[in-house]
């Protein structure tokens, strides 16, 4: 009996939890399909918004801005960040414990003190623009890289690069053949992670961007004054569905894959 | 190996910089651009599509939500803004520290369509009208519910006699709500004498328990979901909140209110003034006014744009102020150092107590 009443308050401590994170996501999404520009009134259910959204000029550049930015800043900090993790590992203790502190100072540090140092130095080098925006993601995403590629370089096993030398492979066919497919989870990881601190960030970009250039969350800045526009709650509901699903088929499919794996070793 | 592990890195590095490059040089070939600064949702982006369309000039936009967000970004001096749209007391603060250019307005074309009534609103901040064009203005006034009162609001005192205890909503905003209080009085809403800002300040004290609450954009929400019966709030606000519920009305009270004025003006910084001059005219032309009122609904300062309006609209209060409604009203600007510190002090107060 206490052991069900137990179990009921856990549920329902658990269920308060779950509806206080989802309950402004599904406030968005319902405000999505309002015919009404107001948030408080409902005028009917319409699919006016989505198509409205995909004919917005502002709106699809923003977009696109923030996916390219994304994509690239996310591309290139993993390859400085692998390339970077891989040479702190090869280092002496001192200098290792060193080079770990700065790399962890940007993550730690408040994200309006990098902008504002970030907008300062670029002024002195070159027009604020796309290319600034860019460099600072690059900049603030690098450390997420290493953060997660570091661990996996820690449990690589050197014998195996060292043996694949040994049997002829040059440095380059080794690095490819035994040490990527050894980082690769890591990778992805910090891939990801990059990708997201990029789409997410809104202080970053606001103070290095220049005149003309707009992510989603600077342009959703823009727009508080006068009422954000339904348009853009079409857009999140797009976004949330989307990364639902992926997180829907990531979980789903390594399981299928790790059993895959079981099986085969069985038999 | 060492070397092998160089000449990645020199490549990555190569490659990130092409990427660079052809992004910075993408936006800096030799077409003529305008970088222009304006508050978030302020002009219909159509109409910076038709002037590059017409003129091969190139604007880049820029947008800010507050007249200080804007001064502190020009300030900054990380982009070299050309032209600015902000509110008249920033620009009086611009004036003041020499950061504009003075604008040939004869020189233009279209600046006839700017009724008289809008250049003598801007004489508030810009004495000679030499330095600002008007681009839309407001007032500030009561939304309220009509089937919630007793009989129509034409002033006020509806807002201090108790009457409506609980179903009021005050601007969050220290001279927003203190205009109320002094025009309540009767006194100016730009007095800098100390006795009226402390008869002011009684009064507010007085109304607190009344008030619901304290908010600036939720205001509208709050009286078109019939949460309280009215609101102190900008003609913008109120235009929206009656499209979205027939019964409210706005009221410009007869003791007058503040009028508030956005304008365009040249940055110091600006090189290529001609541009930014035929971009203004651009603005005042009829059909591109339209463009930008459709868009945006508040009221414009032009004449022209207003004759061609529906019947409907103009009788609005909101989007249309008629003469006499504007006639006691005032543009605020600047106080003096110590009457503001002693109006911040005593908003404090109100809002802490």
């Amino acid at each position: 009996m206490v052991e069900k009443l137990k179990n009921l308050i856990s549920r329902c401590y658990l269920g308060l939890i779950l509806l206080f994170l989802y309950a402004p996501i599904l406030v968005l999404i319902v405000l999505s399909f309002n015919n009404s520009r107001s948030r408080v009134q409902w005028g009917g259910f319409t699919l006016d918004w989505y198509s409205r959204l995909f004919s917005n000029r502002q709106i699809m550049e923003a977009l696109s801005t923030t996916l390219t930015l994304a994509f690239s800043s996310a591309l290139i900090a993993t390859v400085i960040g692998v390339l970077g993790a891989l040479g702190i590992h090869a280092m002496r203790r001192k200098n290792y414990q060193l080079v770990m502190v700065c790399t962890n100072i940007p993550l730690l540090n408040a994200d309006i003190v990098t902008g504002i140092a970030l907008m300062l130095w670029f002024v002195n080098f070159m027009p604020l623009g796309y290319g600034s925006v860019l460099l600072a993601h690059i900049t603030f995403n690098i450390p997420y890289v290493i953060l997660s590629v570091m661990p996996k370089i820690r449990q690589m096993n050197l014998s195996l690069y060292e043996a694949a030398r040994d049997l002829g492979a040059n440095a380059v066919y080794a690095f490819f053949k035994i040490i990527l497919p050894q980082l690769a989870g890591g990778i992805v990881a910090g891939f990801f992670m990059a990708f997201t601190m990029s789409m997410d960030d809104f202080v970053i970009t606001y103070f290095t961007k220049g005149a003309g250039v707009n992510t989603l969350s600077t342009m959703i800045y823009g727009e508080i004054r006068k009422g954000i526009k339904p348009e853009m709650y079409a857009l999140s509901t797009i976004i949330f569905v989307f990364v639902f699903l992926v997180l829907l088929a990531v979980n789903y499919l390594p399981d299928r894959k790790g059993k895959a794996k079981k099986e085969r070793v069985k038999g | 190996m060492k070397r092998r592990v160089l000449s990645v890195l020199l490549a990555t590095v190569a490659l990130g910089s092409t990427v660079l490059s052809a992004g910075c040089s993408g936006k800096q070939d030799a077409k003529e651009t305008l970088t222009v600064f304006n508050y978030g949702e302020y002009m219909d982006p159509a109409v910076l599509d038709l002037f590059y369309e017409e003129t091969g000039i190139e604007v880049k936009y820029e947008e800010a939500l507050t007249p200080e967000e804007m001064y502190t970004k020009y300030k900054a001096g990380a982009i070299d803004y050309d032209l600015l749209c902000s509110t008249d007391y920033m620009i009086e603060k611009l004036i003041k520290e020499g950061e504009l250019q003075e604008i040939d307005i004869d020189a233009m074309e279209n600046a006839g369509n700017i009724g008289d009534k809008y250049w003598e609103f801007s004489q508030a901040f810009d004495p000679e009208n030499k330095y600002t064009v008007p681009y839309f203005w407001g007032t500030l006034g009561i939304l309220y519910d009509t089937t919630k009162v007793k009989e129509p609001v034409d002033s006020w005192n509806v807002l201090f006699n108790g009457e409506y205890a609980g179903e009021i909503i005050m601007q969050n905003s220290m001279r927003d709500t203190y205009m109320v209080a002094m025009k309540a009085l009767g006194y100016s809403l730009n007095s800098n004498n100390e006795d009226e800002v402390n008869a002011a300040h009684d009064l507010l004290v007085k109304q607190k328990p009344d008030v619901q609450a304290y908010l600036v954009d939720e205001a509208r929400d709050e009286v078109v979901a019939g949460n309280a019966t009215m609101a102190v709030v900008y003609s913008g606000e109120a235009y929206l909140g009656n499209q979205y519920n027939e019964d409210l009305a706005y009221v410009i009270p007869k003791e007058g209110s503040n009028v508030w004025l956005d304008s365009w003006c040249v940055t110091k910084q600006c090189d290529n003034v001609d541009a930014a001059q035929q971009f203004l005219d651009f603005l005042c032309r009829e059909d591109v006014a339209e463009m930008n009122f459709e868009y945006i609904y508040y009221s414009t300062p032009n004449e022209k744009v207003i004759e061609g309006l529906s019947e409907e609209d103009r009788a609005n209060e909101a989007l249309v102020p008629a003469d006499d409604a504007t006639e006691n009203c005032e543009v605020s600007v600047q106080l003096d150092p110590e009457i503001n510190d002693l109006m911040n002090t005593q908003w404090k107060e109100l809002k802490a107590e």
